[in-house]
């Protein structure tokens, strides 16, 4: 099916200041699309947390946004570092944060878990010295 | 009860949102942990908090939040304001810590946000 829209969205390795604007910008769009309620929260969420991960882990990345007639995509790629335990990342309480995301409020080790469980699809694969790829699908009702 | 109760009881503030007070509020959070309140929170509920960065507002956005409460009297800084009044928010400081905010609107009414949590019944035993 064709897309509908698609956006990408650059994201630069540690820039506090601007994380999260990609994020605003696909709610605000997804919005003037009609999508609204429960999926909308769900896949501003879960973007947000992808966008503070690009910030926050990564050596800078993209991400980027394809609505569809019955559902909406998001994928997050990065340069860099890549992520040595998948299953590790994954687990709820595991970070690697720095002090400075810490003093923003981050770095819980709630981000991969929550994107999981907003997404109604999730896949992430990531190779050291390469980069991490995460796609997540949201139905449209 | 409405913002403007919480507005009484907590002897606070409004720093933006004045004229949306009337709204109804059952719920509140309260936590410095944007992550812990993107994990938790699934309903416009109230956050409360001691934080005052730009993610305090970003992740209001994206939570579609009602109100935010700055406690120990802090106030954010102008532009952060301004982007929580560009999305609508209700923004007030008040003067009371955390705890005691809390005690008090829970003391009147206002309930905590549900979190789906299950225990693991083995680390009981
Ligand atoms: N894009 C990425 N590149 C490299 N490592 C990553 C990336 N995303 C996540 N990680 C690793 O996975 C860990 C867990 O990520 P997760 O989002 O669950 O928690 P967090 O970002 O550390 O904290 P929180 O999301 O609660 O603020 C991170 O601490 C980091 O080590
Ligand atoms: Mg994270």
């Amino acid at each position: 099916m064709n897309a509908l829209m698609t956006n990408t969205y650059p994201v630069t390795a540690a820039d506090y200041t601007s994380a999260g604007r990609a994020s605003a910008d696909i709610k605000r769009k997804l919005k003037q699309l009609g999508v609204s309620g429960d999926v909308l929260r769900r896949v501003a969420v879960a973007s947000y947390e992808v966008e503070l991960n690009l910030v926050i882990h990564s050596l800078g990345g993209e991400l980027s946004l394809s609505v569809y007639p019955d559902r909406v995509q998001l994928v997050s790629s990065d340069v860099g570092p890549g992520i040595p335990d998948l299953s590790l990342a994954m687990r709820e309480g595991w970070s690697t944060a720095n002090d400075e995301a810490r003093s923003l409020g981050f770095g819980a080790g709630m981000g991969l878990p929550n994107m999981k469980r907003n997404a109604d699809d999730f896949d992430i694969q990531s190779e050291v010295g390469k980069g991490t790829v995460i796609t997540m699908g949201f139905r449209l009702a | 009860m409405t913002i403007q109760d919480m507005v009484r009881i907590l002897q606070a503030r409004v720093l933006i949102g004045h004229e949306k007070l009337d709204t109804p509020v059952y719920t509140a959070c309260c936590s410095d942990l944007m992550s812990d309140v993107l994990a938790f929170v699934d309903e416009k509920t109230v956050l409360i908090t001691g934080l005052t960065n730009p993610h305090v507002v970003r992740t209001s956005e994206m939570l579609d939040l009602k109100c935010l409460v700055f406690v120990r009297g802090k106030v954010p800084s102008d532009d952060i304001l301004e982007s929580a009044e560009e999305q609508g928010l209700v923004v007030i400081t008040t003067k009371a810590t955390a705890f005691s905010a809390c005690g008090m609107l829970y003391a009147e009414g206002l309930r905590g946000v549900p979190v789906p949590l299950e225990w693991n019944t083995e680390d009981d035993a």
